[in-house]
């Protein structure tokens, strides 16, 4: 007994660095992937034939291909033509592309199942396509897209564990590394394992909180 | 240039036996998802309080956990402590299928529920048990609703099966960083594993579609198009 | 019912044409200060898309618009300038769903017109008072009968001060007991001296508020002239045909309305 809790206290400290370094990388991939996703949809449904093209190929590639492989691209393929990211660098910009990928559906699904007399009546007021898109359209759109969002954004929470994979120490690198010296797997990833299911909880339910706020009636 | 293009050439059958592995792991894992995911969709439709609660522990614990952490748990730790000698592989489909038996049960009940109470209440008023009327008249009808689903989930375990790169697995991904790493060629040999990718996800998912129709009865499919 | 002489909407040869079919097949007609013109016609007949062309949602094939003395078609100018002094009322009302009433007439006044916000509020709140509906401020569309939102989408035009306002079909998306209540606040712009192109079904409206009335069929105009002539007496058969299909549709009550 005495020595599973004094494990706790060889174990604990580790992991909760890597829970603050997986916090971080979420800090930043999360608003810059629905950003990113904000953008990709917008360029589209409402960008000319080129950019609606470059867009469905950026997302068709990111969401046909394993995160661990954009991954892998970014961190050992771009420096052989010099392009260099540190390993948190390269896991926030892989983690950005990929769930920017995914907002961009849920979106691009929410905008185009707005009708179309919302932007008839928009421009019909005297606002140009730009300001119905902003103040009209999106507003809209976003809740409507919130639900596939709210999923994305809680799949990002887990899979920010393969940032070990390009050697960034999150939650899941300090857990191998602590596991494989003490030679304690199954104790370590239950606690990362419960870990992880608090983040995700937490995470859930902030994001319900903001659909209920956000919430107008008839707007579903 | 024609480096680069004789590298990934002479990659080539190295990763193709990968995608071999890769499509075993994913088959593996899809069968055992669904042979494990129907008895639990049905356990919480129609089970009891405690088969259904058990039931959603399970679902929150595979669902809530990320795959790697999955990995890592099972085969250096469970496996281990439970004195296992499982290959990669077999641990890998282990994994994968449980984590999908937790995705595809909520997919098959989804679809039950959606049929509404109706059908298994006029099955069991001809006088078949709630089992019986599971299996042929339920689950029938549940089946061809989930084809659109459940071809989504293929596409997510084609692209976590990357993942098990980590426990050491000659999938695509190992190979791919094998070679990678002895041909000092990360770019178009990753590039490669990518493509590869792309058309194992897109090909499947339009095998799929076709199998989708093949089976399709009228009045079943989408929403939209109703019962009668 | 003011009159003045000045033509506030000119509408020359308007041809449209969507694929193959020819909607409009050259409609001019033309609107002084303070008049009402109510159009009718039967389904197809291009009145919508004549509407919609006017203030450029759809870009006509062929024809000139002036609003004002201004020309519309083939302007430098951007059309939103011109898209604000020409008010549209659709007849699936198109409020925006993420804004409650208020918000929907004030947004036009503060993102297009660039009004301060409070002074946007206080002339949408009059704006909402005049079509008896300040106490539902601040409910949802979702939370609006069909002619609370038909009657809100009418003062968020209004709260723009156009020059004229076209209303689409307003009525023909509302339940029978509600198109009363948005026909009064027509007829009280009317009546206050608001110019006006009308397309409806309605033909008692027609008769108590029109200036004049335009017969459309098949993208052409047939037949236009004083309610009183068109309803009693009209010249062309097609009208008269049409005509006898809506007494018999809506009965002689809806005459009398």
């Amino acid at each position: 007994m005495n020595g599973i809790y004094f494990i706790k206290d060889i174990v604990l400290p580790p992991l909760i660095e890597g829970t603050w370094v997986t916090i971080k990388l979420l800090f930043f991939s999360i608003p810059l992937g629905l950003l990113l996703g904000i953008l990709i949809a917008g360029g589209r449904v409402y960008g000319n034939k080129i950019i609606s093209f470059l867009c469905a190929s950026f997302t068709v590639f990111f969401r046909g291909t394993p995160l661990l492989v954009q991954l892998f691209v970014i961190y050992y393929g771009l420096p052989s033509i010099g392009i260099y990211f540190s390993p948190f660098a390269a896991a926030v910009v892989g983690f950005v592309l990929c769930s920017g990928a995914y907002h961009s559906e849920y979106i691009r699904g929410a905008i185009q199942s707005i009708k179309s007399g919302q932007m008839m009546a928009a421009q019909a007021l005297g606002m140009s396509k730009f300001k119905a898109i902003i103040y009209i359209i999106f507003p809209q759109a976003l809740r409507r897209a919130l639900p596939g969002c709210s999923n994305e954004i809680v799949y990002l929470v887990k899979y920010s564990s393969l940032a070990f994979m390009v050697t960034c120490i999150e939650l899941t690198g300090a857990g191998k590394i602590i596991a494989t010296r003490y030679f304690r797997y199954t104790e370590v990833f239950l606690v990362i394992g419960i870990i992880y299911l608090m983040m995700v909880s937490l995470v859930s339910k902030f994001l319900a909180i903001v659909e209920k706020k956000l919430k107008i009636p008839g707007l579903g | 240039m024609t480096e680069t293009f004789l590298s990934i050439y002479e990659a080539l059958p190295y990763l193709f036996r990968g995608s071999l592995v890769t499509i075993g792991l994913v088959g593996g894992a899809l069968a055992l998802g669904l042979t494990l995911g129907i008895p639990m969709a049905i356990g919480q439709v129609y089970g009891n309080k405690y088969s259904a609660g058990l039931i959603s522990f399970y679902v929150w614990f595979f669902r809530g956990l990320p795959v790697l952490v999955l990995l890592f748990l099972f085969y250096f730790g469970l496996f281990t402590t439970l004195g296992l000698d499982l290959s990669a592989f077999t641990a890998g489909i282990l994994v994968l299928g449980l984590r999908s038996a937790a995705y595809q049960s909520q997919i098959f009940r989804g679809a039950m529920q959606s049929l509404g109470e109706g059908q298994m209440l006029a099955a069991l008023s001809l006088g078949m048990s709630k089992a019986k009327a599971a299996w042929h008249i339920i689950l029938p009808q549940a089946l061809r609703i989930s084809i659109p689903g459940w071809s989504n989930e293929y596409s997510i375990i084609l692209k976590d099966s990357a993942v098990t790169y980590a426990i050491g697995l000659m999938e695509i991904m190992t190979r791919g960083k094998f070679i990678a790493t002895r041909t000092f060629k990360p770019m178009p040999i990753f590039l490669t594993c990518a493509l590869i990718f792309l058309i194992l996800t897109y090909g499947g998912v339009q095998l799929l579609n076709l199998l989708e129709k093949k089976i399709r009865i009228p009045g079943y499919g989408t929403e939209r198009e109703g019962i009668y | 019912m003011q009159k003045d002489n000045t033509i506030v909407l000119r509408v020359e040869d308007i041809y449209k044409k969507y694929g193959n079919v020819e909607v409009l097949k050259g409609v001019s007609f033309e609107i002084k200060k303070g008049e009402t013109k109510v159009i009718i016609g039967p389904s197809g007949s291009g009145k919508s898309t004549l509407l919609r062309c006017i203030n450029q949602l759809t870009i006509p094939d062929k024809g000139r618009i002036w609003l004002e003395n201004e020309e519309v078609t083939h302007t430098r100018k951007n059309i939103n300038q011109f898209r604000q002094k020409i008010g549209m009322v659709f007849q699936d009302f198109n409020l925006f769903d993420h804004l409650n009433a208020l918000r929907n007439v004030e947004i036009g006044l503060i993102k297009v017109k660039g009004m301060g916000k409070d002074e946007a509020r206080q002339k949408a709140i009059e704006g909402l008072k005049q079509v008896g509906l300040e106490e539902q401020a601040y409910l949802y569309p979702a939370q609006l009968s069909g002619g609370q939102k038909q009657r809100v989408s009418i003062a968020r035009t209004l709260a723009m001060d156009p020059s004229v306002i076209l209303f689409d079909e307003p009525t023909s998306a509302l339940d029978p007991e509600l198109i009363g209540e948005v026909l009064e606040v027509i007829k009280k712009l009317a009546l206050n001296g608001m110019t006006m192109t009308v397309v409806t079904h309605e033909m008692g409206f027609a008769r108590s508020v029109a200036n004049e009335v335009i017969f459309m069929e098949d993208g052409k105009i047939i037949d236009q002239g004083s309610p009183h002539k068109l309803f009693t007496n009209p010249e062309h058969a097609r009208t008269r045909k049409f005509l006898s299909k809506i007494t018999e549709l809506y009965g002689r009550s809806a005459e009398k309305k």
